[in-house]
């Protein structure tokens, strides 16, 4: 038992990296999917996640595999999309989903064409698929900012976010905070995005968000129960799936990102509001 | 008797719409302190657009409206539709005490006595024991009840209603009615949307009948006349089937020099004695 769970940490310095940083990831990105999926974003971040790649894909481009350039030019490419997209969908007709396809879609148009008019064979499986693995002190010390960041930034807007989810319009009825609300979610979307792919990859970044946050749903019934609890999720699948890809020997990120996956289909099959909870014959129904 | 109080609100030849379609069209008057004010009209009227722009949600396309000083948060909007999303995790205590955010802002700290006056909120809308069930799982009566609630908590003194009486039982019209009434003792402003012309006639002292232009404007038994009714029904009828000819019609007018097409378009021109900011469609209106 001690040789399965513990010693891959205890004995290889690359497992404890992962470790902290899928913690890491799980603290900070995964509440941040709990309000995407709230917020109905849920491919909204699949969406941001394919914006991003272009920034750092030119990042790469320019100053080859630097932590630096990648992940300046993801933060800028995802933050260029948010805000333009936020502009679209606060002051013309088009919702939310809309303004920012047509965004990320041609942030990874653009993306494409300059990598092809570079005419180079990049080696992009790094951005594609992350290297948790492979964690230097430059990129875990990325992520855990990142992850304290998110933390700090959630928490200050907390109450204007839930508003601003639940009900926009008495928010703007009441305050100015609605943008701030707004855009400052999109931002710590967009950081936690670039976080993800040094980690797990642009492609896995948007699982560990949220699958948890879906398993957490089917459960919890008020939100700090929700957030917890995906959070909960969100590190169990880190561990297993590191453990997992430490024993059978496959890929570590789309093995967290499976490991998300088994929490979610066990919530659906056992939860109360998952698949089974409503068809079940109820044997003694209430008095009132 | 007081002297005539100052007005709250100050509509000056204000037109509201949408694309430059006018859906409030060139309405003049004030709403003096403390009216109880009931806005009727027959469907696509201009009644809630006319609130919207109250609330500032709509940019006026002429005109303006003028607001006494209030304090922020003095003006309670409550849309027709509740835009509050059902599924959303959060509990009829926590939806309720929003209704103290000018007090409490995004950080503060809920107080003992705030959480007592949340449940006296609650209690006063007949809700006693909801606190932590889940906003989703209320009935439509019941989460009207809770919006009322809330709106009681932000104290505030001009209260825009957009049909808050459609679709619910007669008992949580009463009860609901009750509370507005109370406000209105306390001497708030209020201007409700409502249809049931018994309702306006039992409870408001002042109307508001509105065809996208304003037909009558004063106490409810001068305004709630079988004339004044029937020319709102006509005006509103006429404008509905008309609107798109006439629209192209005003094209043509504008293009060829006719009235008002002399000058180009969106420039600030004296029309008919009365100024547009911005230029709007006059379809099925005549000065």
């Amino acid at each position: 038992m001690y040789d399965l769970l513990v010693s891959p940490f205890t004995d290889f310095a690359f497992m404890r990296r992962a470790l902290a940083g899928c913690l890491a990831l799980a603290l900070g990105a995964t509440p941040v999917g709990v309000f995407l999926l709230l917020r109905r974003m849920s491919l909204m971040g699949d969406a941001m996640s394919h914006a991003i790649l272009p920034g750092a894909a030119l990042g790469y481009l320019a100053f080859g595999l630097s932590l630096g350039a990648m992940t300046v030019g993801g933060i800028v490419a995802g933050l260029v999309v948010v805000l333009a997209a936020g502009v679209v969908t606060r002051a013309s007709i088009l919702k939310e989903d809309a303004s920012l396809a047509a965004f990320y879609l041609l942030s990874l148009a653009a993306g494409v064409m300059i990598v092809s008019l570079r005419g180079r064979n990049l080696d992009l499986l790094h951005v594609l698929f992350g290297s948790v693995l492979a964690l230097d002190d430059g990129s875990l010390l990325l992520i855990g900012g990142i992850a304290t960041l998110t933390l700090f930034g959630l928490a200050l807007l907390f109450r204007p976010l839930v508003l601003e989810c639940f009900d926009p319009a008495f928010l703007r009825g009441v305050s100015r905070w609605s943008p701030v609300a707004h855009y400052g979610f999109l931002m710590l979307v967009v950081l936690n995005l670039v976080s993800g792919f040094h980690a797990l990859g642009t492609l896995m970044a948007v699982g560990i968000m949220i699958l948890p946050s879906a398993a957490a749903r089917l459960w919890a019934h008020e939100l700090p129960v929700l957030l917890g609890l995906a959070v909960v999720f969100a590190a169990g699948s880190g561990v297993a799936g590191l453990l997992l890809s430490f024993h059978v020997d496959v890929p570590a990120g789309p093995a967290i990102v499976l490991m998300c996956g088994l929490v979610y289909f066990a919530s659906l099959l056992a939860a109360p509001g998952g698949l089974l909870a409503g068809r079940l014959p109820v044997r003694h129904h209430l008095e009132s | 008797m007081h002297p005539a109080p100052p007005p709250v609100v100050r509509f000056d030849n204000l037109t509201l719409g949408y694309e430059r379609h006018p859906a409030v069209h060139h309405l003049s008057g004030e709403i003096p302190a403390g009216a109880l004010v009931a806005v009727i009209g027959p469907n696509g009227a201009g009644k809630s657009t006319l609130l919207k722009g109250l609330a500032g949600e709509l940019r006026p396309l002429g005109g303006r409206i003028e607001l006494a000083e209030l304090p922020r948060g003095g003006l309670a909007y409550m849309p027709q539709r509740s835009e509050i999303d059902p599924g959303f995790p959060v509990s009829v205590f926590d939806v309720v005490a929003m209704g103290l955010w000018r007090e409490l802002g995004a950080f503060g700290g809920l107080k003992r006595a705030q959480r007592q006056r949340v449940r006296e909120a609650l209690a006063a809308v007949g809700m006693e024991g909801f606190e932590s069930r889940p906003i989703g799982s209320l009935s439509g009566g019941q989460l009207q009840r809770a919006r009322f609630a809330r709106l009681m908590l932000q104290d505030a003194p001009l209260i825009l209603l957009d049909e808050p009486f459609a679709a619910i039982d007669s008992r949580t019209v009463d009860d609901l009615i009750r509370l507005m009434l109370g406000w209105h003792a306390e001497g708030r402003t209020i201007l409700t949307v409502v249809h049931d012309f018994e309702q306006v006639r039992r409870y408001f002292p002042t109307c508001l009948l509105l065809a996208r232009e304003p037909v009558a404007f004063g106490p409810t038994p001068q305004v709630l006349t079988e004339t004044l009714l029937a020319r709102a029904r006509r005006l509103s009828e006429a404008f509905d089937d008309h609107a798109p000819e006439c629209h192209r019609e005003q094209e043509g007018i504008q293009a060829g020099g006719g009235p008002g097409g002399e000058r180009p378009r969106g420039e600030v021109v004296p029309l008919h004695g009365h100024r547009h900011g911005h230029p709007h469609d006059h379809a099925g209106h005549r000065h």
